[in-house]
């Protein structure tokens, strides 16, 4: 068995560096813009930034997968292409993208870089995944989170370019690249801004009996009593009602964070060669221990061993965790 | 300028046979171009109107409407992967995909690309052109300005271009059944509680205000778009074609109302104040269009 590449999330220069020196085989960062999927305050590099940070991690023997993973409203592509030729400028090893225009300009420009099709594009199928390489030699996918193991068992024989699933972390429960929800409440879009319940928009409200309200622009998303943790906004993890449903319920999923370790032998048998982990907006902190925990459960499974995984939970949203549509069909 | 064509699109909810042949049958003596017909949401479904689709196609093309078949929009299991690839190889009609498999399976074969297919810019749009795709409709939550300039890349690739102008808006898609979910079930075994809401299933906060709307595995919005004052300003960008997704309201004065406002026989005021008057179920908004949350309406001389 090939050793998976440990995939891990910068978003900053300090996170990338503490990811580097906690074991990531590749690390992926965007520019500060709305040309990657995690366009927030505080997060993403200038370019000097990213220069100067590609040739630390290429100095750590880590390879830097830059995601312009949006998709460019019309009149705006320029700002894409650009980021594509500073990435191409500066040595970046890999380019994430989604829109069919974006992977055709790298496809044509940069055509000695590596593209990998990012989970925005929501390619969840054998066919889908094809087309993207017959057309712009895509040479790997990140999968939707929305297959069982066995599922992408059966897919990695029938595509002809590598397999990377996200294995911690947060657990979005639509299909990226095709959710709009934000952009219904915020006027901000998540595929043309790379915005998802900004946190500008954002209200925590407490009444007078003491509970909590969260609120993201004009609309209630959950409420909490005291004796509850508050969580944020995201409208997919919010708390409604509905006439078939006896009170209040987490329609769409609770919050809950995804944690593959138990399926981390599983997945590489299944023929995944790279294992992601999702985080660019947490902290240092963060980064270094699920990077570390999974650097050396990932080792250990190539020596034979049992992985020992540190307990995480600690880590997860609302501390809950999930092996989410991983583990079995049921979670549909 | 080209005669400005109105649209039906596929019917997004879980109606059964009786009623789907009810609405084509009203359908066909309404004032609208061309009926999108198929199950574009959820592959469980699609067994119980396959066996009508030909009919239907007849009824409507006999009543001088052309019919486009409108292809899923997730597609992951065996079987959707199937349906995707009988229906690439159909003849008999022209197709709009909703999934980037479908990709795979054309080629250069000449089809239409739907609203749930991520066509954002100008040069996703000559790239797919060049590639057989002659007709794109528009995801929903696209701007103005960002329609303008498709319009006009459309023009100059001598493409047709689409946009929704009313009823509910498409939101998400996921994996998972979300009307399963609220009745404590999950997909494989939904029993088709879907059929329970033939206009989605209300979703509110915890205020009681209404916000989402549920259909199987979409999330749409609650309200309903409304671009009946905005049609004036689409046909001078060059929109060609315009689209009424389908509810169980009358749909047949909707059309009507729009047909007469396109045609310029009646004024955008007028027509408006008539749909206001049909008393739907949710109120409109128009907010993507004006580049603001999607759930506002702008009306003319600032916000409602």
């Amino acid at each position: 068995m090939k050793p998976p590449e440990l995939v891990c999330p910068a978003g900053t220069p300090s996170a990338m560096r503490t990811a580097v020196d906690a074991g990531a085989d590749a690390v992926y960062c965007g520019f500060q813009n709305a040309t990657n999927a995690r366009n927030f305050p505080g997060l993403n590099f200038t370019l000097p930034e990213l220069e100067k940070s590609v040739a630390g991690a290429h100095a750590g023997g880590t390879r830097v997968l830059l995601a312009v993973n949006t998709f460019p409203p019309a009149g705006k592509v320029d700002l894409w292409k650009q980021a594509v030729d500073a990435g191409a400028r500066i040595g970046v090893d890999a380019f994430i993208v989604a829109d069919i225009g974006v992977a055709d300009y790298i496809a044509r420009t940069h055509p000695g870089i590596r593209l990998h099709l990012s989970v925005q594009a929501a390619a969840a199928s054998p066919e889908a995944i094809r087309y993207y390489c017959r057309e712009f030699n895509v040479m790997r996918v990140v999968l939707p989170r929305i297959l069982t193991v066995p599922e992408i068992k059966s897919m990695a024989a029938e595509i002809p370019c590598e397999i990377e699933t996200f294995i911690f972390g947060n657990h979005g429960l639509m299909v990226e690249g095709r959710c709009a929800l934000t952009n219904y409440v915020t006027g901000l879009s998540t595929n043309m801004d790379g915005v998802c319940s900004p946190a500008a928009q954002v209200e925590y409200i407490r009444d007078d009996t003491g509970n909590l309200s969260t609120r993201l622009g004009d609309f209630t998303i959950d409420c909490f009593s005291c004796a509850e943790n508050a969580g944020y906004p995201t409208i997919c993890k919010g708390r409604y009602l509905t006439p078939a449903h006896d009170g209040a319920y987490y329609a769409f999923e609770e919050p809950i964070s995804l944690n593959l370790s138990s399926l981390l032998p599983d997945l590489m048998q299944a023929g995944v060669s790279a294992l992601k982990i999702e985080g660019r907006q947490r902290s240092r902190a963060y980064v270094k221990s699920v990077v570390s925990a999974y650097r050396r459960a990932v080792d250990s499974i190539m020596a034979g061993q049992d992985p020992q995984l540190d307990d995480l939970l600690a880590l997860t949203e609302g501390q809950k965790q999930t092996q989410g549509a991983f583990e079995s069909k049921r979670w549909r | 300028m080209m005669t400005s064509r109105l649209t039906i699109a596929p019917i997004l909810f879980h109606w059964d046979a009786e009623t789907r042949w009810d609405f084509y049958n009203r359908i066909a003596q309404a004032p609208v171009d061309e009926v999108y017909i198929g199950e574009v949401i959820c592959s469980k479904r699609a067994p119980f109107v396959e066996k009508h689709y030909d009919e239907m196609a007849r009824i409507l093309t006999g009543a001088g409407k052309a019919v486009v078949f409108s292809t899923l929009a997730e597609v992951m299991l065996k079987r959707e992967r199937n349906m995707i690839a009988g229906f690439c190889a159909l003849e008999e009609y022209e197709l709009e995909i909703n999934d980037s498999s479908a990709l795979w399976h054309l080629e250069a074969k000449a089809h239409r690309v739907g609203s749930l297919m991520n066509v954002y810019n100008e040069d996703t749009m000559a790239y797919l052109a060049a590639r057989g795709a002659t007709h794109f409709c528009l995801p929903p939550e696209l701007p103005a300005g960002a329609v303008a300039i498709l319009a006009d890349k459309a023009r100059q690739l001598g493409v047709a271009v689409e946009v929704q102008v009313f009823g509910r808006v498409s939101l998400a898609l996921s994996a998972r059944c979300y009307h399963a979910r609220a009745h404590g079930r999950i997909k494989d075994n939904c029993q088709f509680v879907c059929e329970q809401d033939p206009d989605g299933m209300p979703l509110n906060t915890l205020d009681n205000k209404n916000f989402l709307s549920i259909n199987g595995i979409q999330t749409l919005s609650h309200n309903y778009l409304n671009l009946i004052d905005e049609l004036g300003e689409m046909q001078r960008m060059g929109v060609t074609h315009f689209r009424l997704s389908p509810h169980t309201q009358d749909m047949v004065a909707v059309s009507k109302l729009f047909r007469t406002t396109l045609d310029g026989d009646i004024s955008a005021a007028e027509a408006g104040e008539k749909l206001d008057a049909m008393s739907f179920p949710a109120p409109f908004s128009n907010g993507f269009w004006h580049g603001r949350p999607g759930h506002q309406l702008k009306r003319k001389g600032g916000l409602a």
